[in-house]
């Protein structure tokens, strides 16, 4: 006789709880523990001065202002690009959808490159960028600058937002919107008693991983940041210190690493509460509506 | 005339949903669209309440033509299919928003929200989500929600095919109890017939993208005037070579309707039939369907199928008995007409018009041809 059907698929499930188990210790859990430790190797005063040179508090700062302008920016993008991409039907509709999945498709550094293309002295819109910087008499510059630093982040972490919202308002339909607005109610009105209250944790979600996205970025941010202590982001920072190759800039690399690895910690505890609340949220309120199951696409 | 629908057409790119439609509803009266799916009848309702734009033709509310007065404006109330209840508000803030919008005074809207709430016997439930509600309840809420800003017309989409068999029917008599006491005009859009013709005090048929008929709901069911509506209301059978049915001669009609009730099937003992005898032909039961409240028989006579109901507190019957048939009337159809056709052996043979006076429908509501 040979096993019963029920042991058999016993036995499937915990040959595939071992793999996945294995695979995420060996591949996720074990190079950020490395990190910690790594980092600790010349004990916690070398790992505090580590944290604080001039380079990596401009690093943190970078960091900080590229992130809150992306956030800012891909937020008010993603949110404007979700409604217009579910409520209004219009010509070209799925050629912008698909426009907006560049990002993912497109390798960072070619983006940062293009951005080069673009803006940098030989770019095509450097003219313009000439005479707005003549006319008000400024310097602004994008290559090899803050903006540029910041344009980079925001073009990785694009679609992050609308990618989250675009299935929640599909699935909910626009029926409360349309009798809303045939009671007479305006568009404010309505986005803010209805159309917002059924995207919310979506967009939270979405705004999770556009930092996590924007905290990380390398490539991009690579392409179009050359100085350190005043352009680098802290990936850069971390890139640059492993790269001086003396013994205690690699133990500092890995310090500054932690931070990251902490900051995205602390996102991923984020990210299960949002989930946790967004989906009570879904049974609680909303029995037909299907939660997005997010994109995958974790830095 | 309340409501005035003047040669409406509308497409959607080359799709044609509404040709020519003309239909008017009078104050204070319900009436039903009703259609099968797909025939343009929830097009014609988003085109009154302005959500949908037809191409060419009037629509007059009230005597106003409205074409251009926006969806906001028109004074409608609209019942949405699924009831488009706002998931995030409680039962009170759903009914109180379209008030709330309007800038209404606070305390008026409290007054006139807990009015409704009484009215539609939502007491208690205030407080509570959408989400927390039984399908009738809903119902409720978006009947209350809809009438808040006392709208002079209130139009249904569809208003009971979200809920359960079961309590549907309770439903339809409590929005026609509800909307006949408070006395607003309504129209709402269906695809079942029985529905129709329960609820509503005038029937619109629609098919195709263009009205079939309309007319009061007795007057619809009793006098259908066209093939289509002779085979969508009712229980129809379609008899093709109806001459083979005796007191009939097909003439130059294609086919004819007969529905159950116009059948009569009875044992050749049967006292309470016996004048009727020599008006009968033999038919032979071919199959019994018990349906509670009456047997549903499938009976062959002379090579034509016909169905009968018959009550379970007759005498018993079984599959493959010989009954003696009777057909009263059919309806004859040629293109797209339909004649009522009376069974001629009644007219011409019952001299007395004994069996007339029992068995025919009286004359008054009926042409006989």
């Amino acid at each position: 006789m040979g096993m019963s059907d029920n042991k058999k698929r016993n036995i499937t499930r915990l040959i595939m709880i071992a793999v996945s188990t294995l695979f995420v210790a060996v591949m996720l859990v074990m190079p950020l523990f490395m990190v910690i430790i790594n980092a600790l190797r010349k004990g916690i005063s070398f790992y505090l001065k580590a944290i604080s040179t001039p380079t990596v508090i401009s690093a943190f700062k970078v960091t900080l202002i590229a992130t809150v302008i992306t956030l800012i920016v891909n937020t008010f993008f993603g949110i404007t690009a979700s409604i217009l991409l579910t409520r209004y039907s219009f010509r070209g509709k799925h050629i912008l959808q698909t426009l907006l999945d560049i990002p993912f498709s497109i390798s960072p550094v070619i983006a940062g490159l293009s951005f080069i293309m673009l803006f940098g002295r030989m770019g095509w819109a450097a003219p313009a960028l000439n005479a707005i910087n003549e006319m008000l008499g400024l310097n602004i510059r994008i290559v090899f600058a803050i903006p540029g630093v910041v344009l980079a982040t925001i073009f990785v972490t694009f679609p992050f937002v609308s990618r989250e919202i675009i299935p929640v308002l599909n699935a909910v339909g626009s029926d409360e919107e349309e009798a809303a607005s045939l009671m007479g109610a305006d568009i404010f009105t309505i986005f803010r008693k209805i159309t917002f209250p059924h995207m919310k944790w979506a967009l939270f979600y979405g705004m999770v991983l556009t930092t996590a996205r924007a905290l990380g970025e390398f490539g991009a941010v690579n392409a179009l940041s050359k100085t350190r202590g005043e352009t680098f982001t802290l990936p850069l920072e971390i890139d640059a210190l492993y790269l001086s190759g003396s013994a205690d800039s690699i133990v500092a690399a890995f310090a500054v690493s932690s931070v990251l690895v902490l900051c995205t910690i602390v996102i991923l505890i984020l990210r299960c509460i949002v989930e946790g609340k967004s989906k009570m949220n879904a049974s609680d309120r909303d029995k037909t509506g299907k939660l997005s199951e997010g994109i995958g696409y974790v830095p | 005339m309340y409501l005035e629908m003047k040669h409406i057409t509308k497409s959607f790119g080359d799709f044609s949903v509404s040709r020519d439609v003309n239909f008017s509803v009078e104050k204070g009266e319900l009436a039903a669209l009703l259609g099968p799916s797909g025939c343009g009848k929830t097009t014609i309702l988003r085109m009154i309440a302005g959500i949908e734009h037809p191409d060419s033709g009037d629509i007059l509310i009230g005597g106003k033509r409205v074409n251009d007065i926006p969806a906001s404006e028109r004074r409608i109330g609209f019942v949405f299919q699924n009831y488009a209840l706002f998931r995030y508000m409680t039962v009170y803030d759903n009914i109180a928003f379209g008030l709330q919008v309007r800038k209404i005074p606070h305390s008026a809207v409290r007054a006139r929200v807990n009015e409704l709430i009484a009215l539609t016997g939502l007491d208690g439930l205030e407080k509570r989500y959408p989400n927390e509600l039984s399908g009738g309840q809903k119902q409720r809420v978006a009947f209350a929600r809809a009438i808040a800003p006392e709208p002079d017309l209130l139009l249904l989409d569809e208003p009971f095919t979200a809920i359960d068999a079961k309590i549907r029917k309770e439903l339809r008599q409590w929005l026609r109890d509800m909307i006949h006491r408070v006395g607003i005009t309504s129209i709402f859009v269906t695809h079942d017939q029985n529905e129709a013709v329960e609820v509503a005090d005038r029937i619109i048929v629609t098919n195709k993208g263009s009205v079939e008929q309309e007319g009061g709901a007795s007057d619809i069911y009793r006098l259908p005037r066209t093939a289509f509506v002779s085979e969508f209301i009712g229980e129809p059978v379609i008899v093709e070579d109806f001459g083979r049915l005796k007191g009939f001669e097909k003439g130059n009609y294609e086919r004819a309707i007969i529905r159950p009730e116009f059948v009569e099937a009875f044992k050749s003992d049967n006292e309470h039939f016996r004048d009727m005898l020599p008006f009968s032909q033999n038919g032979i039961i071919r199959d019994i369907t018990f349906k509670g409240n009456a047997y549903e028989l499938h009976l062959s006579v002379n090579g034509t199928e016909l169905i009968c109901h018959r009550s379970p507190e007759r005498r018993a019957i079984y599959v493959g008995e010989e009954m003696n048939v009777i057909v009263y009337r059919l309806f004859a159809i040629k293109g797209n007409q339909a004649m009522l056709m009376q069974n001629k052996n009644f007219m011409e043979k019952d001299p007395d018009g004994i069996n007339l006076e029992k068995y025919l429908y009286a004359e008054g509501g009926y042409y006989v041809e």
